[in-house]
Protein backbone atom coordinates (compact mmCIF):
# COMPACT_ATOMS: atom_id res chain seq x y z
CA UNK A 1 0.00 0.00 0.00
CA UNK A 2 3.14 2.60 0.93
CA UNK A 3 4.38 2.06 -2.64
CA UNK A 4 1.21 3.39 -4.00
CA UNK A 5 0.89 5.84 -2.07
CA UNK A 6 3.78 7.57 -2.48
CA UNK A 7 3.29 6.70 -6.17
CA UNK A 8 -0.07 8.72 -5.33
CA UNK A 9 1.36 11.55 -3.62
CA UNK A 10 3.84 11.85 -6.48
CA UNK A 11 1.49 12.82 -8.97
CA UNK A 12 0.91 9.08 -10.48
CA UNK A 13 -2.55 9.43 -12.38
CA UNK A 14 -2.59 4.90 -12.75
CA UNK A 15 -1.94 5.16 -9.18
CA UNK A 16 -4.54 7.92 -8.55
CA UNK A 17 -6.81 5.60 -10.79
CA UNK A 18 -5.71 1.94 -8.69
CA UNK A 19 -6.59 3.89 -5.16
CA UNK A 20 -10.11 5.04 -6.56
CA UNK A 21 -10.97 1.53 -7.59
CA UNK A 22 -10.09 0.00 -3.76
CA UNK A 23 -11.85 3.09 -2.16
CA UNK A 24 -14.57 2.94 -4.64
CA UNK A 25 -14.71 -1.01 -3.69
CA UNK A 26 -15.13 0.10 0.20
CA UNK A 27 -12.73 -2.76 1.04
CA UNK A 28 -10.72 -2.51 4.52
CA UNK A 29 -7.80 -1.46 2.37
CA UNK A 30 -9.94 1.58 0.81
CA UNK A 31 -10.21 2.83 4.21
CA UNK A 32 -6.51 2.30 4.51
CA UNK A 33 -6.01 4.70 1.52
CA UNK A 34 -8.75 7.28 2.90
CA UNK A 35 -6.94 7.43 6.04
CA UNK A 36 -3.64 7.93 4.52
CA UNK A 37 -4.56 10.68 1.64
CA UNK A 38 -7.81 12.31 3.77
CA UNK A 39 -4.95 14.96 4.96
CA UNK A 40 -3.76 16.29 1.72
CA UNK A 41 -7.69 16.79 0.53
CA UNK A 42 -9.91 20.25 1.29
CA UNK A 43 -8.12 21.62 -1.16
CA UNK A 44 -10.21 21.72 -4.73
CA UNK A 45 -13.32 23.55 -5.41
CA UNK A 46 -16.34 20.51 -5.88
CA UNK A 47 -18.94 21.37 -8.46
CA UNK A 48 -21.97 19.20 -8.76
CA UNK A 49 -23.90 18.92 -12.10
CA UNK A 50 -27.28 17.60 -11.55
CA UNK A 51 -30.38 17.57 -13.71
CA UNK A 52 -32.98 15.11 -15.82
CA UNK A 53 -31.60 12.50 -18.10
CA UNK A 54 -30.89 13.95 -21.61
CA UNK A 55 -30.47 17.50 -20.15
CA UNK A 56 -26.72 17.73 -21.18
CA UNK A 57 -25.35 17.71 -17.94
CA UNK A 58 -22.21 14.93 -19.53
CA UNK A 59 -22.10 17.56 -22.67
CA UNK A 60 -21.99 20.32 -19.96
CA UNK A 61 -19.45 18.99 -17.73
CA UNK A 62 -17.12 18.46 -20.46
CA UNK A 63 -17.16 21.95 -21.90
CA UNK A 64 -17.33 23.31 -18.32
CA UNK A 65 -13.79 21.68 -18.21
CA UNK A 66 -12.58 22.43 -21.00
CA UNK A 67 -13.52 26.31 -20.03
CA UNK A 68 -11.63 25.55 -16.32
CA UNK A 69 -8.55 24.47 -18.74
CA UNK A 70 -8.39 27.91 -20.71
CA UNK A 71 -7.48 29.36 -17.57
CA UNK A 72 -5.30 26.85 -16.59
CA UNK A 73 -6.60 24.91 -14.07
CA UNK A 74 -6.47 20.77 -13.28
CA UNK A 75 -9.98 19.19 -13.31
CA UNK A 76 -11.11 16.35 -12.52
CA UNK A 77 -14.68 14.59 -13.53
CA UNK A 78 -16.70 12.07 -11.45
CA UNK A 79 -19.32 11.20 -13.71
CA UNK A 80 -21.99 8.62 -11.88
CA UNK A 81 -24.38 6.28 -14.32
CA UNK A 82 -26.88 4.07 -12.72
CA UNK A 83 -26.09 0.53 -11.80
CA UNK A 84 -29.18 -2.16 -12.66
CA UNK A 85 -31.30 -3.19 -9.48
CA UNK A 86 -30.54 -6.77 -11.08
CA UNK A 87 -27.59 -7.62 -11.90
CA UNK A 88 -25.85 -5.13 -10.33
CA UNK A 89 -24.22 -4.72 -13.83
CA UNK A 90 -23.58 -0.75 -15.04
CA UNK A 91 -22.78 0.83 -18.19
CA UNK A 92 -21.09 4.06 -18.08
CA UNK A 93 -21.41 6.08 -21.35
CA UNK A 94 -20.37 9.46 -20.18
CA UNK A 95 -16.91 9.86 -21.56
CA UNK A 96 -18.46 9.97 -24.87
CA UNK A 97 -19.98 13.51 -24.80
CA UNK A 98 -16.27 14.85 -22.96
CA UNK A 99 -13.69 13.91 -25.87
CA UNK A 100 -12.13 17.02 -26.16
CA UNK A 101 -10.76 17.30 -23.01
CA UNK A 102 -10.06 13.22 -22.14
CA UNK A 103 -6.89 13.43 -23.61
CA UNK A 104 -5.92 16.60 -21.64
CA UNK A 105 -3.29 15.75 -19.05
CA UNK A 106 -4.45 18.64 -17.18
CA UNK A 107 -7.94 16.51 -16.82
CA UNK A 108 -8.76 13.72 -14.89
CA UNK A 109 -12.22 11.56 -16.23
CA UNK A 110 -13.64 8.44 -14.26
CA UNK A 111 -16.89 7.48 -14.79
CA UNK A 112 -18.64 5.37 -11.82
CA UNK A 113 -21.46 3.34 -11.56
CA UNK A 114 -24.46 4.25 -8.58
CA UNK A 115 -23.77 0.93 -7.13
CA UNK A 116 -27.62 1.20 -5.73
CA UNK A 117 -26.86 4.24 -3.58
CA UNK A 118 -30.35 7.32 -3.62
CA UNK A 119 -29.66 10.66 -5.03
CA UNK A 120 -27.75 10.32 -8.15
CA UNK A 121 -25.05 9.51 -6.64
CA UNK A 122 -22.51 6.22 -5.40
CA UNK A 123 -22.45 4.88 -1.92
CA UNK A 124 -18.60 5.81 -2.17
CA UNK A 125 -18.79 9.20 -3.37
CA UNK A 126 -17.46 11.02 -0.64
CA UNK A 127 -14.18 8.54 -0.11
CA UNK A 128 -13.81 8.58 -3.92
CA UNK A 129 -13.93 13.22 -3.76
CA UNK A 130 -11.38 12.92 -0.60
CA UNK A 131 -9.13 11.22 -2.66
CA UNK A 132 -9.51 12.91 -5.82
CA UNK A 133 -9.06 15.94 -4.19
CA UNK A 134 -5.62 15.09 -2.42
CA UNK A 135 -3.98 14.41 -5.61
CA UNK A 136 -4.59 17.94 -6.23
CA UNK A 137 -7.07 19.50 -8.32
CA UNK A 138 -7.97 22.97 -8.75
CA UNK A 139 -11.79 21.37 -9.53
CA UNK A 140 -13.70 18.32 -9.00
CA UNK A 141 -16.89 18.45 -11.29
CA UNK A 142 -19.31 15.72 -10.00
CA UNK A 143 -22.04 14.73 -12.60
CA UNK A 144 -24.68 13.03 -11.06
CA UNK A 145 -27.04 10.03 -12.48
CA UNK A 146 -29.82 11.48 -14.12
CA UNK A 147 -31.91 13.52 -11.64
CA UNK A 148 -35.89 14.33 -11.12
CA UNK A 149 -37.29 16.50 -8.61
CA UNK A 150 -35.86 14.91 -5.23
CA UNK A 151 -32.63 13.67 -5.25
CA UNK A 152 -30.58 16.67 -3.43
CA UNK A 153 -27.78 14.58 -1.94
CA UNK A 154 -25.32 15.84 -4.08
CA UNK A 155 -25.65 19.63 -2.62
CA UNK A 156 -24.08 18.03 0.40
CA UNK A 157 -21.31 16.70 -1.66
CA UNK A 158 -20.44 19.61 -3.47
CA UNK A 159 -19.78 23.11 -2.87
CA UNK A 160 -21.43 24.51 -5.65
CA UNK A 161 -24.22 23.13 -6.83
CA UNK A 162 -25.46 23.37 -10.67
CA UNK A 163 -29.45 22.69 -11.89
CA UNK A 164 -29.18 22.17 -15.50
CA UNK A 165 -32.67 22.59 -16.87
CA UNK A 166 -33.93 22.17 -20.54
CA UNK A 167 -36.95 24.36 -22.36
CA UNK A 168 -40.00 22.58 -22.92
CA UNK A 169 -40.14 20.45 -20.16
CA UNK A 170 -43.25 21.09 -17.83
CA UNK A 171 -44.76 24.55 -16.76
CA UNK A 172 -44.16 27.02 -14.67
CA UNK A 173 -45.73 24.96 -11.86
CA UNK A 174 -43.26 22.68 -11.78
CA UNK A 175 -40.30 25.11 -10.90
CA UNK A 176 -43.01 26.17 -8.17
CA UNK A 177 -42.41 22.54 -6.54
CA UNK A 178 -40.33 22.10 -3.36
CA UNK A 179 -37.22 19.94 -3.98
CA UNK A 180 -34.24 19.98 -5.96
CA UNK A 181 -34.41 23.14 -7.33
CA UNK A 182 -33.54 24.71 -3.91
CA UNK A 183 -30.53 23.48 -3.69
CA UNK A 184 -29.08 24.99 -6.68
CA UNK A 185 -26.74 27.68 -6.43
CA UNK A 186 -26.24 28.32 -10.23
CA UNK A 187 -29.60 27.35 -12.64
CA UNK A 188 -28.16 26.57 -15.92
CA UNK A 189 -30.98 26.59 -19.16
CA UNK A 190 -29.18 24.34 -21.24
CA UNK A 191 -30.01 23.54 -24.95
CA UNK A 192 -30.83 27.63 -25.33
CA UNK A 193 -31.03 27.62 -28.77
CA UNK A 194 -34.34 25.19 -28.62
CA UNK A 195 -37.92 27.35 -28.05
CA UNK A 196 -38.76 28.01 -25.40
CA UNK A 197 -35.55 29.16 -23.50
CA UNK A 198 -36.73 32.46 -23.16
CA UNK A 199 -39.38 31.56 -21.64
CA UNK A 200 -38.03 29.06 -18.97
CA UNK A 201 -35.75 31.80 -17.97
CA UNK A 202 -38.19 34.27 -17.08
CA UNK A 203 -40.45 31.65 -15.44
CA UNK A 204 -36.88 30.69 -13.53
CA UNK A 205 -36.84 34.37 -12.74
CA UNK A 206 -40.15 34.95 -11.45
CA UNK A 207 -39.97 31.73 -9.68
CA UNK A 208 -36.31 33.27 -7.50
CA UNK A 209 -38.60 36.90 -7.60
CA UNK A 210 -40.86 34.83 -4.41
CA UNK A 211 -37.80 34.20 -2.47
CA UNK A 212 -37.31 36.20 0.87
CA UNK A 213 -35.05 39.65 -0.48
CA UNK A 214 -32.12 38.91 1.65
CA UNK A 215 -31.60 35.20 0.36
CA UNK A 216 -29.41 34.73 -2.32
CA UNK A 217 -30.56 34.44 -5.72
CA UNK A 218 -29.08 31.67 -7.95
CA UNK A 219 -28.05 33.19 -11.26
CA UNK A 220 -29.47 32.00 -14.08
CA UNK A 221 -27.40 31.17 -17.53
CA UNK A 222 -28.14 30.28 -20.83
CA UNK A 223 -25.56 27.25 -22.64
CA UNK A 224 -25.82 25.67 -25.38
CA UNK A 225 -23.16 22.85 -24.65
CA UNK A 226 -22.87 21.38 -27.62
CA UNK A 227 -21.36 24.36 -29.12
CA UNK A 228 -19.87 25.37 -25.91
CA UNK A 229 -21.68 28.71 -25.58
CA UNK A 230 -22.53 30.01 -22.42
CA UNK A 231 -19.51 28.39 -20.64
CA UNK A 232 -17.11 31.40 -19.79
CA UNK A 233 -20.30 33.05 -17.61
CA UNK A 234 -20.38 29.74 -16.06
CA UNK A 235 -17.02 29.36 -14.45
CA UNK A 236 -17.05 33.13 -13.60
CA UNK A 237 -20.45 31.82 -11.78
CA UNK A 238 -19.03 28.99 -10.14
CA UNK A 239 -16.19 31.11 -8.93
CA UNK A 240 -18.24 34.10 -7.70
CA UNK A 241 -20.41 31.54 -5.49
CA UNK A 242 -16.96 29.79 -4.09
CA UNK A 243 -15.69 33.65 -3.35
CA UNK A 244 -19.35 34.59 -1.53
CA UNK A 245 -19.34 30.90 -0.07
CA UNK A 246 -15.61 32.06 2.00
CA UNK A 247 -16.77 35.83 2.44
CA UNK A 248 -20.46 34.67 4.42
CA UNK A 249 -18.89 31.60 6.11
CA UNK A 250 -20.79 28.92 4.41
CA UNK A 251 -17.86 27.25 3.22
CA UNK A 252 -16.72 26.25 6.76
CA UNK A 253 -20.70 25.50 7.59
CA UNK A 254 -20.57 23.48 4.61
CA UNK A 255 -17.57 21.79 5.38
CA UNK A 256 -19.18 20.75 9.12
CA UNK A 257 -22.48 19.81 8.10
CA UNK A 258 -20.66 17.24 5.88
CA UNK A 259 -18.33 15.84 8.21
CA UNK A 260 -21.27 15.61 10.47
CA UNK A 261 -22.81 13.77 7.89
CA UNK A 262 -20.09 11.69 6.83
CA UNK A 263 -19.31 11.18 10.31
CA UNK A 264 -22.66 9.46 11.26
CA UNK A 265 -23.07 7.53 7.76
CA UNK A 266 -19.76 5.69 8.88
CA UNK A 267 -20.60 4.80 12.05
CA UNK A 268 -24.10 3.47 10.91
CA UNK A 269 -22.05 1.54 8.50
CA UNK A 270 -19.38 -0.06 11.38
CA UNK A 271 -22.57 -0.90 13.32
CA UNK A 272 -24.45 -2.80 10.74
CA UNK A 273 -21.19 -4.33 9.61
CA UNK A 274 -20.04 -5.43 13.56
CA UNK A 275 -24.02 -6.78 13.52
CA UNK A 276 -23.67 -9.11 10.87
CA UNK A 277 -20.42 -10.56 11.75
CA UNK A 278 -21.77 -10.91 15.05
CA UNK A 279 -25.28 -12.70 13.74
CA UNK A 280 -25.66 -15.91 11.60
CA UNK A 281 -27.30 -15.44 8.10
CA UNK A 282 -29.96 -17.93 9.82
CA UNK A 283 -30.76 -15.21 12.42
CA UNK A 284 -31.31 -12.85 9.89
CA UNK A 285 -32.99 -15.61 7.66
CA UNK A 286 -35.88 -16.42 10.48
CA UNK A 287 -36.15 -12.99 11.90
CA UNK A 288 -36.98 -12.09 8.13
CA UNK A 289 -39.63 -14.79 7.94
CA UNK A 290 -41.40 -13.91 10.86
CA UNK A 291 -41.89 -10.55 10.13
CA UNK A 292 -42.71 -11.06 6.42
CA UNK A 293 -45.60 -13.73 7.87
CA UNK A 294 -46.97 -10.89 10.86
CA UNK A 295 -45.55 -12.77 13.85
CA UNK A 296 -42.94 -9.34 14.33
CA UNK A 297 -43.28 -6.22 13.73
CA UNK A 298 -39.94 -4.94 12.06
CA UNK A 299 -39.32 -2.63 15.11
CA UNK A 300 -39.02 -5.55 18.00
CA UNK A 301 -37.12 -7.74 15.32
CA UNK A 302 -34.09 -4.92 14.37
CA UNK A 303 -34.02 -4.17 18.23
CA UNK A 304 -33.35 -7.95 18.75
CA UNK A 305 -30.53 -7.82 16.22
CA UNK A 306 -29.23 -5.05 17.42
CA UNK A 307 -29.25 -6.46 20.34
CA UNK A 308 -26.27 -8.86 19.48
CA UNK A 309 -24.00 -5.82 19.32
CA UNK A 310 -25.55 -3.00 21.44
CA UNK A 311 -26.45 -3.18 25.24
CA UNK A 312 -29.96 -2.64 25.73
CA UNK A 313 -31.39 0.38 26.82
CA UNK B 1 -27.19 -3.12 -0.95
CA UNK B 2 -26.10 -6.81 -1.20
CA UNK B 3 -22.79 -8.05 -2.18
CA UNK B 4 -22.34 -4.87 -4.85
CA UNK B 5 -21.34 -3.11 -2.48
CA UNK B 6 -18.77 -5.21 -0.61
CA UNK B 7 -16.86 -6.62 -3.25
CA UNK B 8 -15.16 -5.10 -6.38
CA UNK B 9 -17.01 -5.40 -9.64
CA UNK B 10 -15.26 -6.11 -13.28
CA UNK B 11 -14.58 -2.55 -14.98
CA UNK B 12 -15.09 -3.50 -18.54
CA UNK B 13 -13.69 -0.87 -21.29
CA UNK B 14 -15.01 -1.24 -24.56
CA UNK B 15 -13.55 0.49 -27.17
CA UNK B 16 -13.75 1.02 -30.85
CA UNK B 17 -10.49 2.15 -32.67
CA UNK B 18 -10.60 3.79 -36.09
CA UNK B 19 -12.97 5.12 -38.57
CA UNK B 20 -16.01 2.51 -38.25
CA UNK B 21 -18.97 4.34 -38.61
CA UNK B 22 -21.49 2.06 -36.39
CA UNK B 23 -21.08 0.85 -33.54
CA UNK B 24 -24.16 -2.16 -33.18
CA UNK B 25 -21.95 -5.24 -32.24
CA UNK B 26 -20.24 -3.02 -29.67
CA UNK B 27 -23.07 -1.90 -27.99
CA UNK B 28 -24.42 -5.58 -27.99
CA UNK B 29 -21.55 -6.86 -26.70
CA UNK B 30 -21.39 -3.88 -23.82
CA UNK B 31 -24.89 -4.88 -23.06
CA UNK B 32 -24.62 -8.33 -22.37
CA UNK B 33 -21.58 -7.58 -20.04
CA UNK B 34 -23.73 -5.15 -18.07
CA UNK B 35 -26.46 -7.74 -17.63
CA UNK B 36 -23.93 -10.22 -16.72
CA UNK B 37 -22.96 -7.91 -14.02
CA UNK B 38 -20.08 -6.19 -15.14
CA UNK B 39 -19.62 -1.68 -15.34
CA UNK B 40 -18.95 -1.43 -18.59
CA UNK B 41 -17.53 2.10 -19.65
CA UNK B 42 -18.35 2.44 -23.46
CA UNK B 43 -16.51 5.52 -25.35
CA UNK B 44 -18.14 5.24 -28.73
CA UNK B 45 -16.72 5.45 -32.00
CA UNK B 46 -13.44 6.64 -33.88
CA UNK B 47 -11.33 6.34 -30.98
CA UNK B 48 -7.74 6.88 -31.17
CA UNK B 49 -5.07 4.21 -29.74
CA UNK B 50 -3.80 6.99 -27.47
CA UNK B 51 -7.27 7.46 -26.55
CA UNK B 52 -8.41 3.99 -25.55
CA UNK B 53 -5.18 3.80 -23.69
CA UNK B 54 -5.82 6.55 -21.76
CA UNK B 55 -9.20 5.91 -21.13
CA UNK B 56 -8.10 2.10 -19.77
CA UNK B 57 -6.12 4.24 -17.11
CA UNK B 58 -8.08 6.42 -16.33
CA UNK B 59 -10.82 4.40 -15.83
CA UNK B 60 -8.81 1.39 -13.76
CA UNK B 61 -10.57 -1.31 -16.33
CA UNK B 62 -9.62 -5.14 -15.74
CA UNK B 63 -10.47 -5.91 -19.36
CA UNK B 64 -10.57 -3.97 -22.43
CA UNK B 65 -12.58 -5.24 -25.50
CA UNK B 66 -12.02 -3.77 -29.00
CA UNK B 67 -14.04 -3.85 -31.92
CA UNK B 68 -13.35 -3.38 -35.39
CA UNK B 69 -15.48 -3.92 -38.94
CA UNK B 70 -13.02 -1.54 -41.46
CA UNK B 71 -10.23 -4.39 -41.46
CA UNK B 72 -7.68 -1.85 -40.09
CA UNK B 73 -6.92 -4.50 -36.93
CA UNK B 74 -3.33 -5.75 -37.85
CA UNK B 75 -2.83 -1.43 -38.03
CA UNK B 76 -4.74 -0.37 -35.60
CA UNK B 77 -4.52 -2.64 -32.41
CA UNK B 78 -0.77 -3.23 -32.19
CA UNK B 79 -0.63 0.67 -31.48
CA UNK B 80 -3.42 0.01 -29.09
CA UNK B 81 -1.36 -2.70 -26.99
CA UNK B 82 1.96 -0.25 -27.81
CA UNK B 83 -0.30 2.83 -25.91
CA UNK B 84 -1.17 0.51 -23.13
CA UNK B 85 2.20 -1.04 -22.49
CA UNK B 86 3.35 3.00 -22.71
CA UNK B 87 1.48 3.43 -19.60
CA UNK B 88 2.31 0.20 -17.61
CA UNK B 89 -1.18 -1.66 -18.42
CA UNK B 90 0.18 -4.91 -19.17
CA UNK B 91 -1.75 -6.95 -17.01
CA UNK B 92 -5.24 -5.83 -18.62
CA UNK B 93 -7.32 -8.89 -20.51
CA UNK B 94 -7.72 -8.18 -24.00
CA UNK B 95 -10.15 -9.54 -26.08
CA UNK B 96 -11.20 -8.26 -29.88
CA UNK B 97 -14.04 -8.87 -31.83
CA UNK B 98 -15.75 -8.01 -35.21
CA UNK B 99 -14.70 -8.78 -39.07
CA UNK B 100 -11.75 -10.68 -38.84
CA UNK B 101 -10.19 -13.10 -40.82
CA UNK B 102 -9.38 -16.30 -39.77
CA UNK B 103 -5.34 -16.24 -40.82
CA UNK B 104 -5.08 -12.72 -38.79
CA UNK B 105 -5.53 -15.28 -35.19
CA UNK B 106 -1.93 -16.14 -34.75
CA UNK B 107 -0.32 -12.31 -34.67
CA UNK B 108 -3.70 -11.42 -33.01
CA UNK B 109 -3.23 -13.89 -30.37
CA UNK B 110 0.91 -12.88 -30.00
CA UNK B 111 0.02 -9.35 -29.64
CA UNK B 112 -2.22 -10.70 -26.31
CA UNK B 113 -5.36 -10.62 -27.42
CA UNK B 114 -6.83 -13.92 -25.08
CA UNK B 115 -10.33 -14.48 -26.96
CA UNK B 116 -11.17 -13.18 -30.97
CA UNK B 117 -15.02 -12.64 -31.14
CA UNK B 118 -16.76 -13.31 -34.49
CA UNK B 119 -19.83 -12.54 -35.89
CA UNK B 120 -22.56 -15.40 -35.00
CA UNK B 121 -20.69 -14.90 -31.36
CA UNK B 122 -22.85 -15.78 -28.23
CA UNK B 123 -22.63 -13.28 -25.99
CA UNK B 124 -23.09 -15.45 -23.46
CA UNK B 125 -19.48 -16.84 -24.29
CA UNK B 126 -18.51 -13.48 -24.00
CA UNK B 127 -19.43 -12.71 -20.50
CA UNK B 128 -18.12 -16.28 -19.22
CA UNK B 129 -14.55 -15.62 -21.03
CA UNK B 130 -14.62 -12.33 -19.05
CA UNK B 131 -15.56 -14.07 -15.83
CA UNK B 132 -13.50 -17.01 -16.60
CA UNK B 133 -10.30 -15.06 -17.42
CA UNK B 134 -10.26 -11.85 -14.81
CA UNK B 135 -7.56 -12.27 -12.07
CA UNK B 136 -9.83 -10.47 -9.30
Amino acid sequence: MDELVQRFLAGDRRALARVITRVENSTLEGRDYVRALFPHSGRAHIVGITGGAGSGKSTLTGALAAELRRREKTVAIIAVDPSSPFTHGALLGDRIRMQDVTMDPGVYMRSMAGRGALGGLAPAIADVVAVVDAFGFDYIIIETIGAGQDEVEIAGTAMTTVLVNNPGTGDDIQALKAGIIEIADILVVNKADHPGADILVSQLQALLALSPADQRRPPILKTIATRGEGLGPLADAIDEHRAYLESSGQLAAHREEDARHQLLAITQQLILEEIRKATPEAVIETLTERIASRQLDPHTAAEELAARVLPRP
Amino acid sequence: MSTATATGKIRVLIAKPGLDGHDRGAKVVARALRDGGCEVIYTGIRQTPEMIAEAALQEDVDVVGLSILSGAHLELFPRVVEELKKRGLDDVLLFCGGIIPEEDTEALQKLGFKAIFRPGTNTQDIVKFVYDNVKK
